[in-house]
C-alpha cells in the first residue's frame, strides 16, 4: 500500500517535474527561437526588381549625365555608380543582420548602436562609443546612400562594403566579434540558418552560413539606404518653388566661388569622394588624428580626411569626425574662420586650397544653414524588425 | 538794331528747328535698330580659310524678355522658358544671377558705349552662375565681384562672349564640369587668379580674349581637348596656363593647344591668395604646364616675359600638394612646335636663378624644364635658349592645322529617357515610397489604384497633384506637385501598365 502510493506519488512528482521541465525547455526556446516570417520578396523603396530577382536602382538622376561619368557636377547632373543588383532576400536578410547585436562579440551591439536609423544612421555622439562603454576616437558616419561611395570610413581605408563592415565587427574596440566565433553563432541560431538558406538558395539548404553571404547580405541593406527626395532635390528637378528664397540665397552661398562649398561637397551626392586637409580642431584633450596619413602611409595627408556627404547632415550632428562642432552654423562658421586657423603650431598640414578666407557675413552663414536643412530627406526609412532572429532585442 | 536781333533769333530759331528735325528724322534711334544676333549661332573660326562657314547651336524659338535699367535680371531669368532670350539694356545691376534652366541667352545691348553693368560692390558672390545646358552670356560689362564674373556648374553648350570683366574675385570666366564650350573676345583685367578659367571640361575652345594685370591669364586645369587661340595675355604673373591639380574628382589634362597667343610682357606682381595653387607661380612667367600632357604650344609670339618664356614642370616642383594616388602629377608627352620667342629672362627669380647661374648664364630661359615626364618633343630646339630640354627628341608633326576646333559639330544631346522610362523612375524612384504592387505599405496597393483608374490616366494625374484623402483607414498622401506634368502623365499610364 505505501510502497503503492509512494510509486504514484513520486510518478505524478516525477511526472510534474518532466512536465515542468519540458515546459521551460520549450517556452525557453520559443523565447529563443520564435518564428521569423519569410523575407521580403520585394525590393525595398529606389529599386525595381528585374526578371533575374535583383534590385536595380532607380531614382530621377538617372535622367541626366554626368561629365566623364563621375557622378559629379551641377544640378542635373547623374550620380556615380551605385552598388545595387542584390536580390529583395538579400537586402532584407541584411537588414535582420544590422539591427542585430548577436553579430557582436558579447551579443549587446549592433550595427544599429551606432548607425541610428532616425538620427541619420549615426549616433548624435561626438565620438562614438564601443565596447565596455569605452569612448572611441572618431563619430560614425551616415549610411545614407553608402552605397554610392568608393571610400569608406573617414580616413578612406575601405574601397568596398565588405571590407569597411569588417573594421567594427572584427575591432577589438567595437562589435570585438571573431570571423570564427560570428560563424558559429549564426549557425547554432536555425532562424538564421533557414533565412541564409533562403537568402542564398543555390546553394544547398542544409549547408552552413559563410562568411562572405553575412557580408554580402549587410552590404546588399546598406547599399539600399537611399536618400535623394530632398526638397533640394525637387528644385534641382525643375520645381524651383520647392526652395525659398533665404533658402535658394544659401545654395548660392554654398555653390559660389567664395564659400567653395560645392568644390568638394559636388551635387548630386554632395561629395566629389576625394580626401581633404581642412585642418578642423579636436574636441577639447584630444590629440590632433593624423586622419589618411596612417592608411596611406603618406606625410602629405596628415590631416586628411574624405569629405563626407552632406546629405541628411541636419540629423547627424556633432560635426567633423570627431565632432568638436555641436551645430551646423558652428561648423560652416569653421570655413571662414581663415585658413589652417585651428592646426595646433607644432603642425604643418597641407591644408586644401579651396580652404582660405572667403569672409562669410552672419547673414550668409545663416543662409548656407538654410540651404543645408533642404538636404533633409528619410522618406525611404527601412523598418526596424519587431523580432529578430537571434531572439534578443534590437539594440539602438 | 531790333531786326537785326529779329534776325538774330529767327536764325537761332530756324536752327534750333533744324537740329531738332534732324535729330527727329536723320540720326538712328538706338535701341529700335540694334540688331538681334542670331545669338545661338557661332561662327567656327578657321573652319576653312574663305568661308566662314556657320555652326548652328539650336535653332531660336523663344520669347525676347528685355530688362531696362533699374529692372532686375533675376527676375527676367525666373520669367524665362528654354529657348528664350533675355536682352538687358545699360545700366548698372548690383545682382547675382542664377541661372538653372536650360537654353538661356542673355545679351548685353551696349548702346552708344553705354554698356548694360553689373556691378557687385565687393559684397556679391557672383555676377552669373548657371547650372543649365546651352547658356549664353554675352555683351555685358562685369565689375567688382568677390567670387566670379561668369561661374558655370556643369551646363554643356556654353558660349560666354564679348563680355568686359574687371575685379570679379577669384575668377573672370569660370566653367567647371562642361562639355563644348566656347569662350571669345572677352577682355578682363584685375583678377587675383585666373581670368580665364576651364575647370575639369572637355571640348573647350578660347579664342581672341584679352587677359591683362592677372595673376593668370587662362588656364587649363583638369581638362581635355582644349584649343586656346589668338588670344592677347599681356602683363599678367603667369599669362597661359595648363595644369593637372590632384585632389580633384576628374584628374588629367590633355590634348591641349596653346596656338597663335601673343604672351608678352608677364611680370605683374604675384597678388594670389595665399593658398591657392597660382599664389607660387613666379612672375615673368609666359607659358606654364604643371603635370598636363600632350600639350601642344603653336606659333606663339612668347617676348618681354622677365622669368621663362615657357615653363614646364611637374607637380612636385611646381606646387607640391597633399598627395593624390589617382592623379599622375608628370607633364608628359609636351610638342614645341615653332614660336617667336625673344627677349624673354631678362630678370629671373631666385630658383630660376640659381639654377642659370649653375649654367654661367645670368637670365632666365626662353624654354625651362624641370622635374619628371617623358615623350617630350621640341620642333627646333636650336632656335631658343633652353634649360633641360636634354631629353627632348624631335617633334614628329610640324604644325596643327588640321585641328580647327575642339568645339563638337552639334551641342551635346541631353540624355533623353522615353516616357516608359520616365513612368519607371518616377514610381520606384518617388511612389515606391509609399507604393507597392500586390501589398499594402503605407499607401494603397498599387494594384487597387490600377483598378481603379482603368483607361484614365489623367484621374491618376489630377490624384497625384491634390490628393483627396478617400479613405479612413489610410493616411493622407502629400501632394506631389513637385512632379512635371512629363513625369505625372508618364507615372499614370506606367501604373495603369504594371503587371507585378
Amino acid at each position: 500500500m505505501k510502497n503503492k502510493n509512494t510509486i504514484i506519488k513520486s510518478s505524478v512528482f516525477g511526472l510534474l517535474l518532466c512536465g515542468l521541465l519540458m515546459y521551460f525547455f520549450i517556452s525557453n526556446k520559443s523565447a529563443n527561437y520564435s518564428d521569423i516570417t519569410i523575407l521580403n520578396s520585394n525590393c525595398p523603396p529606389g529599386f525595381m526588381l528585374n526578371e533575374n530577382n535583383e534590385c536595380v536602382s532607380k531614382n530621377f538622376y538617372q535622367q541626366y549625365d554626368s561629365p566623364n561619368n563621375k557622378g559629379v557636377g551641377g544640378l542635373q547632373t547623374g550620380l556615380p555608380k551605385v552598388r545595387d543588383g542584390f536580390t529583395p532576400q538579400e537586402i532584407d536578410l541584411g537588414r535582420y543582420l544590422f539591427f542585430d547585436p548577436v553579430l557582436s562579440g558579447d551579443g549587446t551591439m549592433s550595427c544599429a548602436t551606432c548607425h541610428v536609423p532616425d538620427k541619420g544612421f549615426s549616433d548624435g555622439l561626438a565620438t562614438s562609443i564601443g565596447k565596455n562603454n569605452k569612448k572611441l576616437d572618431r563619430g560614425a558616419p551616415t549610411l545614407w546612400n553608402v552605397g554610392y561611395l568608393n571610400r569608406l570610413f573617414w580616413d578612406g581605408r575601405a574601397t568596398s562594403l565588405e571590407e569597411q563592415l569588417e573594421g567594427p565587427l572584427f575591432s577589438e574596440v567595437e562589435m570585438a566579434n571573431t570571423p570564427e566565433n560570428l560563424l558559429s553563432t549564426l549557425n547554432n541560431i536555425d532562424n538564421y540558418r533557414q533565412l541564409f538558406a533562403e537568402a542564398y538558395p543555390e546553394r544547398g539548404k542544409k549547408e552552413a552560413i559563410k562568411l562572405n553571404e553575412v557580408f554580402t547580405a549587410l552590404a546588399a541593406f546598406q547599399s539600399s539606404l537611399v536618400s535623394l527626395n530632398s526638397r533640394y532635390d525637387r528644385y534641382a528637378h525643375g520645381f524651383h518653388e520647392a526652395l525659398n528664397s533665404k533658402e535658394i540665397e544659401g545654395m548660392n552661398v554654398f555653390r559660389s566661388f567664395v564659400a567653395r562649398c560645392a568644390e568638394c561637397h559636388t551635387p548630386p551626392l554632395f561629395t566629389n569622394q576625394q580626401l581633404a586637409v581642412i585642418g578642423t580642431p579636436e574636441p577639447d584633450g584630444l590629440p590632433l588624428d593624423p586622419g589618411a596619413e596612417i592608411p596611406f602611409n603618406d606625410k602629405t595627408l596628415r590631416g586628411a580626411f574624405k569629405v563626407p556627404s552632406l546629405r541628411n547632415i541636419e540629423k547627424t550632428a556633432p560635426y567633423m569626425h570627431s565632432g568638436k562642432f555641436a551645430t551646423l552654423r558652428e561648423a560652416v562658421q569653421f570655413y571662414t574662420d581663415g585658413r589652417g586657423h585651428a592646426v595646433p603650431d607644432n603642425e604643418n598640414l597641407i591644408i586644401h586650397w579651396h580652404i582660405w578666407e572667403p569672409q562669410l557675413s552672419d547673414y550668409e552663414m545663416d543662409r548656407l544653414v538654410d540651404f543645408l536643412k533642404t538636404l533633409t530627406d528619410e522618406s525611404f526609412t527601412p523598418k526596424i524588425p519587431e523580432k529578430l532572429p537571434s531572439g534578443l532585442k534590437v539594440s539602438i | 538794331m531790333k531786326s537785326a536781333l529779329l534776325k538774330i533769333i529767327g536764325g537761332i530759331l530756324l536752327l534750333a528747328i533744324g537740329v531738332y528735325l534732324g535729330k527727329t528724322f536723320l540720326s538712328s534711334s538706338t535701341s529700335e535698330t540694334v540688331p538681334i544676333p542670331s545669338t545661338l549661332k557661332y561662327r567656327n573660326v578657321g573652319l576653312s580659310s574663305d568661308t566662314t562657314q556657320v555652326a548652328q547651336k539650336e535653332g531660336f524659338t523663344g520669347n525676347i524678355i528685355e530688362v531696362k535699367k533699374g529692372g532686375s535680371i533675376q527676375e527676367a531669368v525666373k520669367a524665362a522658358n528654354p529657348g528664350d532670350l533675355i536682352r538687358v539694356f545699360p545700366g548698372t545691376y548690383s545682382e547675382n544671377v542664377y541661372i538653372d534652366k536650360d537654353n538661356i541667352s542673355l545679351q548685353g545691348v551696349v548702346v552708344k558705349g553705354e554698356w548694360p553693368t553689373l556691378d557687385g560692390k565687393k559684397e556679391i558672390n557672383d555676377a552669373f552662375l548657371y547650372s543649365g545646358n546651352g547658356i549664353l552670356i554675352e555683351n555685358f560689362k562685369i565689375i567688382n565681384y568677390k567670387g566670379n564674373g561668369v561661374m558655370g556648374q556643369a551646363g554643356n553648350n556654353f558660349i560666354i562672349r564679348n563680355n568686359w570683366i574687371i575685379d570679379t574675385g577669384v575668377y573672370g570666366i569660370f566653367p567647371q564640369y562642361g562639355k563644348n564650350g566656347l569662350i571669345e573676345h572677352n577682355v578682363l583685367s584685375k583678377i587675383a587668379d585666373a581670368a580665364i578659367y576651364v575647370g575639369m571640361c572637355d571640348n573647350v575652345d578660347v579664342l581672341h580674349n584679352e587677359v591683362f594685370d592677372n595673376v593668370a591669364g587662362i588656364e587649363i586645369e583638369n581638362s581635355r581637348h582644349c584649343l586656346v587661340e589668338n588670344n592677347y595675355a599681356h602683363n599678367n604673373t603667369g599669362g597661359l596656363l595648363a595644369f593637372v591639380t590632384p585632389g580633384l574628382p576628374i584628374k588629367t589634362t590633355f590634348d591641349v593647344i596653346f596656338r597663335n597667343n601673343f604672351v608678352v610682357n608677364n611680370n605683374h606682381e604675384n597678388f594670389g591668395a595665399p593658398g591657392s595653387t597660382v599664389a607660387g607661380i613666379p612672375p615673368g612667367t609666359g607659358i606654364l604646364i604643371m603635370a598636363a600632357d600632350d600639350v601642344i604650344i603653336e606659333n606663339n609670339i612668347i617676348t618681354g616675359n622677365d622669368n621663362t618664356g615657357i615653363t614646364i614642370v611637374d607637380l612636385a616642383t611646381g606646387a607640391p600638394k597633399a598627395n593624390d594616388p589617382n592623379s599622375e602629377g608628370n607633364p608628359d608627352r609636351v610638342v614645341i612646335l615653332d614660336n617667336i620667342m625673344f627677349d624673354n629672362g631678362n630678370n629671373p627669380t631666385g630658383e630660376i636663378k640659381a639654377i642659370m647661374l649653375t649654367q654661367m648664364d645670368t637670365k632666365g630661359p626662353d624654354i625651362f624644364a624641370y622635374g619628371g615626364g617623358t615623350g617630350s618633343t621640341i620642333r627646333d630646339k636650336n632656335k631658343y635658349r633652353t634649360f633641360g630640354l636634354g631629353d627632348y627628341g624631335v617633334a614628329q608633326i610640324t604644325d596643327t592645322k588640321n585641328i580647327t576646333t575642339f568645339m563638337l559639330d552639334a551641342p551635346v544631346p541631353p540624355r533623353s529617357v522615353s516616357e516608359h522610362e520616365l513612368g519607371e523612375l518616377t514610381y520606384y524612384g518617388v511612389c515606391a515610397g509609399c507604393h507597392a504592387f500586390g501589398t499594402r505599405l503605407i499607401g494603397v496597393d498599387t494594384k487597387i489604384i490600377k483598378a481603379i483608374y482603368h483607361n484614365n490616366p489623367q484621374g491618376i494625374v489630377d490624384y497625384i497633384t491634390n490628393p483627396l484623402n478617400l479613405r479612413e483607414d489610410y493616411p493622407e498622401m502629400p501632394p506631389q506637385d513637385y512632379l512635371s506634368e512629363e513625369a505625372k502623365m508618364a507615372v499614370a499610364q506606367y501604373i495603369l501598365k504594371m503587371t507585378n
